[in-house]
């Protein structure tokens, strides 16, 4: 090998192969029966490390943001700008006393938070980080990456239930009710997303996205207009699945105490914390991987720049959405929340079904009829769109104040 | 030379699972040697906003959106059928395209029956 020469494609890069060759040397020298446990548990314990500082970090930069955003400086004081903040946090919440109500169900109380860690990482195994940096390579990925994180709902329901607290039982159905909501428009926004690309693999997907038009407009999904009407639905799903901010009403603080956090304490709760962290990490990474393209690079001449750098960028992009939103919305009713899933969400995301089929349908339509194409696409977006808009609003006139009116 | 992935998702589920009880276990070692935990009655009982609790929290309730749950299950069912439908559409004749839409307006048809009947609205 002729280590003077330029790679030949951007995948041949050095920097572009470090990861797999960092494992290969570490597992080189093991015996061929051992060799793919041993890689496989390196790639676990890559994601378990990365992930948690991940959300170890994004607590501080939540914090951060949110105290730059309401004119405050946010945590300071631990190490410098107060970078050594999380792992104060973390020994603190490791030397609080952990309380356990004595009416509680122990064992479903210990393995609720237990449960919501576990399913919350296993979805991350299906997420293709980089060119070659994917944990696991399955036909059905998305389909595996959804029902892990269904299942997490069970964990929530498990806590309030198990908890044996008035508070904490309502707010686990109030949950329930709203999670299950949310789950029909964020699994309905995907389909048309695996009609154009005609697989269920996370690598297939992100694969249908390469290349650019003319070397400057990527082909992402969230780039044509149906598939920008099914990201902002997943987005928003997402946000509710996530119990964040403007849905956060399990965790309503002013109404349940806390939900059903109220009685977990000491590294229980931080474990909850981690969970709620982990999981929206997780589905901005298939945001990530279904919409905006994955690894691949925005432009062609920025191609020399790691794969796996893109899919970050492309991440903490979409997290500083979900910090910036807490800081901009208030919170919705439970009612307003239940109708946007059910009369906004899910319809738009049905008439966006038929939209992708039609899209996959004219894959081969080209010069003036691409044109058209695209003006078909945008109609079944804009007109569905503003008609229900106009059905969420109705009955819901412009406010009125009885004394604060100009 | 690669692992099966489903020995692979077997691997991380186990490892998932022991990441956070290793981390409580940590927590428990802490406990017994350096800040032994001291309950009370009062500390253990559920948390009610500081008053003395109230009665039983496992009681029968009318969970009164329940209907939400009928419907999402319809949802969550139609929705597998769809998967298989949705990777093999391209390659799809004609007439099989038409009876997806059929099956999409059933779908929809059972949307539009719920909320037309109220059931949509929390009360």
């Amino acid at each position: 090998m002729i280590l003077a020469a330029a790679p030949a494609s951007p995948a041949d890069a050095w920097l572009e192969r470090a990861p797999v060759l960092l494992r290969d040397a570490l597992t080189g020298w093991l015996p061929d029966a051992l060799r793919p446990w041993v890689a496989a548990l390196l790639s676990i314990a890559t994601i378990l490390g990365v992930f948690g500082l991940l959300f170890a970090y994004m607590t501080l930069a939540e914090r951060k943001i949110l105290g730059r955003i309401q004119n405050r400086p946010g945590p300071n004081r631990t190490g410098p700008f107060g970078l050594l903040q999380p792992f104060a946090d973390a020994i603190k919440a490791l030397t609080k006393e952990d309380i356990v109500p004595r009416a509680a169900d122990q064992v479903l109380h210990f393995l609720a938070p237990v449960v919501l860690v576990a399913l919350s990482l296993i979805g991350l195994a299906v997420i293709p980080f980089g060119r070659n940096l994917v944990a696991v390579e399955m036909e059905a990925s998305v389909l595996y990456f959804f029902a892990a994180g269904a299942a997490t709902e069970l964990a929530i329901f498990m806590a309030g239930w198990a908890s044996r607290n008035k508070y904490s039982l309502l707010a686990a159905m109030r949950a329930l009710a709203q999670l299950i909501s949310y789950e029909v428009p964020l699994l309905l926004s995907v389909v048309p997303v695996i009609v154009v690309a005609g697989s269920l693999s996370t690598t297939d997907i992100v694969a249908a996205q390469g290349g650019w038009a003319a070397g400057l407009w990527p082909h992402w999904h969230a780039l044509t207009p149906w598939g920008f009407s099914a990201f902002a639905v997943f987005m928003v799903a997402a946000l509710a699945e996530s119990n964040r901010s403007p849905f956060d009403l399990p965790e309503a603080e002013s109404e349940l105490i806390a939900g059903h956090l109220t009685e977990y304490s000491g590294f229980k709760y931080a474990l909850f914390f981690m969970a709620e962290y982990l999981g929206m990490a997780a589905l901005s990474a298939m945001a990530v991987t279904l919409f905006l393209g994955g690894w691949q690079a925005p432009l062609a001449v920025l191609e020399f720049i790691p794969s796996y750098a893109w899919f970050g960028v492309k991440l903490l992009l979409l997290l500083l959405g979900f910090i910036w939103i807490r800081a901009t919305f208030p919170r919705l009713r439970i009612d307003q929340l239940t109708r946007l899933s059910w009369k906004f969400l899910v319809p738009l995301a049905l008439v966006n079904l038929i939209n992708g089929g039609v899209w996959a349908a004219t894959a081969d339509w080209t010069g003036a009829a691409a044109v058209v194409r695209w003006f078909i696409s945008a109609l079944g977006v804009v007109v569905p769109f503003i008609f229900l808009a106009r059905s969420l609003s109705a009955g819901y006139g412009p406010r009125t104040y009885r004394y604060a009116s100009p | 030379m690669d692992l099966h992935p489903y020995a692979f998702l077997a691997l991380f589920l186990l490892v998932a699972i022991a990441f956070p009880i290793v981390l409580l276990a940590v927590a428990q070692v802490w406990f017994r040697f350096f800040q032994p935990p001291k309950p009370s009655p009062s500390k253990q009982d559920p948390y009610e906003c500081g008053v003395a609790p109230h009665g039983d929290a496992w009681i029968q309730f009318k969970a009164h959106y329940y209907l939400y749950a009928i419907v999402f299950l319809i949802f969550d069912v139609e929705l597998l059928f769809l998967l298989p439908l949705a990777v093999a559409f391209t390659g799809l004749p004609v007439g099989a395209w038409v009876a997806i839409l059929v099956f999409l307006f059933l779908l929809a048809e059972g949307l539009v029956w719920a909320w037309h009947r109220g059931h949509l609205e929390w009360s």
